[in-house]
């Protein structure tokens, strides 16, 4: 038994290619983990970038700054009453949120947080990714049509058909970037993802600066179309409270409604990691060819530490600015106790062991942050696609632009 | 790399396929039933990975579950009328097509027992890395020809469907 | 337990195609008759796939274009229903019957 648990340690590959049950379990639960909190940060960002971009505060009574705010969310969540509106066909109304966690979720399989972390490398990667998400938006018609209403029936019928159509500038842009892998010695390329990031290692440039501009136009297809996929702004018309009364989660309460929230940052981060996976490269650290040497790689092996003891030293310094009030007191020491376990993750980040090891993880993590934080920006920025603009630009701006990038990739590979 | 628990996986997935086979062909109501085919092809596509087949399975999911059961329920939302579910579900033939359906399956246990030496038991070996670069290399070599027919063919599908479904030519 | 031979996913198969046979023959609703008709087409997939783990990856090919068909053949049928729809209120197939003698 204890064989079989290491016996992994010496593979070289992902515990499911290597058959290795245990493992694979393992990485299960600590990517469940890693989301969960990440869809909680998710929230709390949310709220307070979007507050500080529209030059307010946000929550900050909840906890110190508003920390605990997801928390509080999350418990009101759980204790509402769950309603089902009265004509409601039970089966489909139950199953609706299923589907679309579950299809939120299982994308994680074939994610590649390193060229050995991920649960599996299936040989069909970003195909299974493209399919499973496509997958939701049989959710989202079964929620509008199961609630047996018309607001969320016409939300989800334009949210099913705008995720349907920008699926296809997606498959477009993945296509052309599936391309560029193919453009090594041998002329065979894949669809792993872990085989994508290594040819992006082989051929030494990440695929969004490949072949300037085809590869940028394509990860900016991309961008547009998985802001798209995911029904958040500047796309967002089926959900927006003006329009549709939260279009197809209308009747839905409690712990359906988180159900559905969970899936939609869930969703966020699957195609943002799709996009760093394919365009940005993977876990890749910036500059692997340009600054390379063993003093840059100690360079850039320092920046999760000192990334880390940054957020900390903000932290502190909002501890020290604080109001001077009894009444702030659990507060302030609530944040710089938070500050502390910040300082704390930054100083175990700089040991030589954890060091090496967490380079890969952070980079990627790094760069599906970043990817959030542009997902935020987008909402606080542009205002809302009219549903037929919405459309018009998905077939008839997209679309094209995707072809002519295909056609052109093809053509540059051939001639360079 | 040998899959993990063939036998019960198989029993397992079957199961589900043909049971949701079943639900599909005897709801009421028609979004039941589009469920139930849903269920039926996931669980096919898991079948198409237990033969070694990713590529496929790949395909099924996008196409059929992700794709063509995407429009039933669209159309199914269309045409929905309550009538229809009242009324009913089997049509006046029913045991004349039982009876048909009875003699296909004893058709096929009479193929299956007298041609099953015909076709090897063995496996050939189909590495699960490649698949997709193999199937690649067939379909652009040997079947070029009917792919490109294969596209003239779904150019022609949309056209048809545009034009059928418009309210005035 | 035999070990799962070819067989197996063949008699899958053909279990498939019969419960698909009794939906086209016996039920009223066109959409739910289409949908038997995709379930016919499921199993001859399984069969081709089944069969292509023994001689070759031609099955899969093969698996491949009839799911290809298969999405033009369900787009083209389901616009038929809503062109027969729109003049006739019914999904019944037995009502489809104005070019009867």
């Amino acid at each position: 038994m204890l064989d079989y648990i290491t016996s992994y340690f010496k593979s070289e590959l992902t515990p499911g290619s290597a058959g290795n049950m245990f493992w694979a379990f393992v990485y299960i639960v600590l990517i469940f983990l890693g989301l969960s909190v990440a869809v909680i940060a998710m929230n709390w960002l949310e709220r307070k970038i979007l507050a500080h971009m529209q030059v307010r505060l946000g929550p900050m009574r909840v906890g110190p700054h508003g920390l605990l705010q997801p928390i509080a969310d999350a418990l009101k969540l759980l204790i509402k009453e769950d309603i089902m509106p009265a004509e409601a066909d039970p089966w489909v109304f139950w199953v609706a949120p299923l589907i679309v966690v579950i299809t939120a979720f299982t994308v994680f399989i074939v994610v590649p947080f390193g060229p050995t972390h991920a649960v599996t490398d299936m040989n069909i990667g970003i195909l299974f990714m493209l399919g499973v998400s496509s997958l939701s938006v049989l959710g989202v018609v079964m929620a509008g049509w199961a609630s047996n209403s018309h607001y969320p029936l016409m939300g989800a019928l334009r949210s099913s058909a705008q995720m349907v159509s920008y699926e296809i500038a997606m498959g477009l842009a993945v296509v052309s970037a599936v391309l560029m892998t193919s453009l090594n010695k041998e002329g065979i390329g894949t669809l792993s993802m872990i085989g994508i990031v290594q040819a992006q290692q082989a051929q030494q440039v990440w695929f969004a600066f490949k072949f300037f501009p085809l590869g940028l136009i394509a990860f900016f297809i991309f961008a547009v179309a998985m802001v798209a996929e995911t029904n958040r702004a500047p796309f967002d018309l089926p959900e927006a409270e003006s329009e549709l009364t939260a279009g197809f989660h209308t009747e839905y309460s409690g712990f359906r409604w988180s159900l559905f929230f969970l899936a939609e940052y869930s969703a966020m981060i699957a195609v943002s990691s799709i996009a760093v996976t394919l365009w940005l490269g993977g876990w890749m650290r910036p500059f692997p060819n340009a600054l390379s040497g063993e003093t840059w790689d100690l360079v850039f092996s320092l920046v999760p530490g000192l990334a880390f003891l940054f957020l900390a030293a903000m932290t502190f310094y909002n501890t020290a600015r604080m109001p001077k009030h009894p009444y702030f007191k659990v507060q302030t020491i609530g944040l710089g106790g938070f500050g502390a376990v910040l300082a704390l993750i930054g100083i175990i980040l700089f040991l030589p062991a954890v060091r090496d090891r967490i380079q890969d993880i952070f980079w990627f993590s790094a760069k599906v942050a970043l990817s959030m934080y542009m997902y935020i920006w987008y909402r606080g920025t542009f205002p809302r696609y009219r549903f037929d603009q919405l459309m018009k630009v998905g077939w008839k701006v997209l679309l094209p632009l995707g072809i002519g990038v295909l056609v052109l990739t093809a053509v540059a590979g051939i001639l360079f | 790399m040998a899959p993990v628990a063939t036998t019960f996986f198989f029993y397992f997935l079957s199961a589900l396929t043909v049971l949701s086979g079943v639900l599909v062909i005897t709801r009421k109501n028609a979004v039941h039933s589009a469920l139930a085919l849903i269920v039926s092809l996931l669980g096919q596509a898991a079948l198409y990975l237990m033969l070694y087949a990713p590529f496929v399975a790949g395909v099924q999911i996008i196409l059929y579950a992700g794709g063509i059961m995407v429009l039933f329920l669209f159309v199914i939302m269309l045409v929905n009328i309550e009538k229809s579910q009242k009324e009913d579900q089997f049509n006046k033939q029913w045991l004349v097509g039982l009876a048909a359906a009875i003699a296909l399956g004893v058709l096929f246990v009479l193929v299956y027992v007298k041609g099953r030496a015909l076709f090897p038991d063995r496996a050939i070996q189909m590495p699960e890395t490649s698949n997709t670069q193999q199937v690649a290399v067939l379909l652009y070599g040997n079947y070029m020809f009917t792919f490109e027919i294969a596209s003239l063919l779904l150019l022609v599908a949309i056209i048809g469907a545009v034009v059928m479904a418009k309210k005035r030519i | 337990m035999a070990p799962i031979s070819t067989i197996h996913y063949l008699v899958v198969a053909a279990a498939l195609f019969i419960l698909g046979v009794i939906g086209v023959l016996t039920r009223r609703n066109v959409v739910i008759v289409l949908m038997s008709i995709e379930l016919i087409l499921n199993a001859v997939n399984l069969n081709l796939v089944a069969f292509s783990r023994i001689w070759g990856l031609h099955g899969q090919i093969f698996a491949i274009f009839v799911i290809t068909d298969a999405a033009a053949e369900a787009a083209v049928g389901l616009g038929i229903l809503i062109a027969f729809f729109r003049n006739k209120e019914t999904v019944n197939i037995d009502e489809v019957d104005l070019m009867k003698w």
